[in-house]
């Protein structure tokens, strides 16, 4: 039996050195189906102004919270202005605020994390210390300070949301990074005479990459729904232009005779998190060439 | 006797602890030609790893280093950071312990083989990739060109030591250091390594340390032994001169404690009684007297110096030599 299971063994080992293949892995329904609403609601966010869909700010008074008809297909809000186009256009903030600001935190958070992780010392002391300071800063005081003196626009909401992110990205890099520093790869890289920038680069950047990769889909999907909070206390976006947070706070009102109204964008809001938090796991387990963990 | 490509002069390592400084390499000297091997040989913690390190120029920040490391003429020790990172790979090289940590987990094999040979040998891609599959066929990777697009988890541990000797040889050094390079492998692979690293240094010329607790290491593949005992060389020998005569009581202890093929089984392994000493409380006499079965009173008060009182090119320290 055991001679037997050494003989498989070895052919196994044989023929993968001579053709080695990626063993393939199944992606499953559920990360086609992620893929296809990500893409759905990013091309409708792209295209809004050319689609064959009716204003989403014309108000429409004989149609208040009319329900989906041919040419309403979601039907109207309050203000009767049509729901369906609402929600493309409400994709266009949620999906640019969602996607831009974790990039703010994934570049300044991982840099500031991978350096002080490597180069230690009072570097380090400094980073650490200014990231805590952001840490203890409420962050609703702050997108208040921010919406009131520089006044509410996308680029704002986006740098407010994207600077309260750094914190979290220094933390992950900076760990990542103190425990990779130690390993002997580190070691060997600058024996065989690599400068500074290039263990950071090519040594470290690499295993540094898959944990803030998975973290930055993460933030993307946290990022959506800050944004929702904040336009649904009215420190978003300014009306009447359209987002999934505001739409939520208006339907709020009419809870009790149109409840669809707040539902709809809660649900596309809802899908489209899943969807990139599934994306976001399927992606890390496809990359990561390691067997499972470290 | 050639000029010496590497001496170490008088060189000693200090590294501060919360329990005061750790000496951990306690003015040793070594000399080595080139196309010569030195093996280093001690227990767990008396300062090989350190002294390798020493000599690397790549001590813990807070490690303080006294002393010279003549590299061709060059005081290591002296040079600027720019200066010592162009000697690395084309002059000095290194192969560690662990080819688990040693090789990054996330590059394929070939990145890491190519784009050490790019940087410091100017080869274009594809030269650079042609160089590295002949490289890897000359430490005995079977199917190379394969082998160059796997990562390091897809191989074995022997394969992985033999991709890292790759490493390290891919830049031609004039000295490898071989930090117990078998220590972490098969007890069948180790002799593979040991002869692959013997073969690429004759053909290579190169001069080559090789670090390791096993007398039985160096024993064959060695010109001079040198053994390490608390962070300071108690014994260093031509290696027929040491087997056949060893002089330190510390040496014949270590030789002693290796398991024997012919003896019968359940034989006691003769092992070193108690532990090293406490490498923040340095002792007045000869480190080893706590351990030794000649120590007398003598031993406990003053250290004995290296020398070669006989003058037959073996040096060691010790009050009673065997």
């Amino acid at each position: 039996m055991a001679v037997r299971e050494v003989a498989a063994l070895d052919v196994g080992v044989d023929t993968s050195a001579v053709t080695p293949v990626r063993r393939q892995r199944r992606l499953g329904g559920l990360f086609v189906a992620s893929v296809i609403w990500i893409a759905l609601v990013g091309l409708g966010a792209i295209f809004a102004g050319l689609l064959p869909i009716p204003s989403p700010t014309e108000m429409d008074m004989l149609g208040k919270r009319a329900l989906p008809s041919a040419e309403h297909w979601l039907g109207n809000d309050v203000l009767g202005r049509d729901v369906f186009s609402r929600l493309i256009y409400g994709g266009r903030i949620s999906l640019t605020v969602g996607l831009l600001a974790p990039v703010i935190g994934v570049t300044v958070g991982g840099a500031l994390g991978m350096l002080a992780g490597y180069f230690r010392g009072r570097f380090e002391t400094i980073v650490t210390g200014g990231v805590d300071v952001l840490l203890a800063f409420p962050p609703l005081v702050f997108a208040l300070a921010v919406t009131a003196y520089l006044g509410q626009s996308i680029l704002n909401i986006t740098l407010v949301i994207g600077i309260l992110g750094i914190p979290a990205f220094t933390r992950v890099a900076r760990a990542v990074t103190l425990s990779l520093s130690e390993r002997e790869f580190v070691t060997a890289a600058r024996a065989l005479g690599a400068t500074h920038s290039r263990i950071l680069l090519r040594e470290l950047l690499p295993n540094v990459a898959l944990p803030l990769v998975a973290f930055f889909l993460l933030g993307v999907a946290v990022t959506i729904v800050v944004e929702g909070a904040l336009s649904f206390l009215g420190l978003g976006v300014p009306p009447p232009a359209p987002s999934w947070g505001s739409m939520i706070g208006e339907g709020r009102e009419s809870l009790d005779i149109a409840p669809w109204l707040a539902f709809l964008p809660a649900i596309f809001m809802f899908l489209t998190v899943l969807a990139f938090n599934v994306i976001g796991d399927t992606l890390r387990a496809l990359t990561d060439p390691r067997p499972g963990a470290l | 006797m050639d000029t010496a490509l590497l001496s170490v002069e008088a060189v000693s390592v200090v590294l501060p602890t919360p329990r005061g400084p750790l000496k951990a390499v306690d003015a040793v000297d070594l000399s080595l030609a080139p196309g010569r091997t030195l093996g280093v040989v001690g227990e767990s913690g008396c300062g090989k790893t350190m002294l390798s390190r020493a000599i690397l120029q790549l001590l813990p920040k807070r490690a303080k280093l006294d002393g010279r490391v003549m590299f061709n003429g060059r005081d290591l020790a002296a040079l600027q950071p720019e200066a010592l990172r162009r000697l690395r790979g084309p002059e000095l090289a290194v192969v560690f312990q662990d080819p688990m940590t040693s090789l990054n987990p996330v590059l394929t094999i070939g990145t890491q083989l190519v784009e050490t040979m790019q940087a410091h040998l100017g080869l274009d891609s594809a030269a650079a990739a042609k160089r590295g599959a002949e490289l890897l066929a000359e430490v005995g990777i079977p199917a190379p060109e394969q082998r160059l697009r796997q990562y390091p988890h897809q191989l074995s541990g022997g394969m992985r030591q033999r991709v890292a000797i790759a490493i390290a040889l891919s830049c031609e050094p004039k000295l490898l250091i071989a930090d117990e390079p078998t220590t972490a492998l098969d007890v069948t692979v180790q002799a593979q390594i040991l002869d692959l690293l013997a073969r690429e240094q004759r053909r290579r010329h190169m001069a080559m340390i090789i670090i390791t607790h096993d007398l039985g290491v160096v024993a064959g593949r060695t010109d001079e032994v040198a053994v390490m005992y608390a962070g300071r060389v108690v014994e260093r020998a031509p290696t027929p001169q040491l087997f056949a005569h060893m002089r330190m009581p510390y040496t014949e202890a270590l030789l002693a404690a290796i398991p024997k093929l012919d003896a019968p089984p359940h034989t006691t392994l003769p092992a070193i009684a108690g532990r090293p000493p406490d490498p923040t409380r340095p002792l007045p006499g000869c480190s080893f007297a706590p351990r030794c079965r000649y120590a007398d009173d003598r031993c406990q008060g003053a250290k004995p110096p290296l020398a070669d009182p006989e003058r037959a090119g073996a040096l060691y320290a010790c009050w009673h030599p065997l």
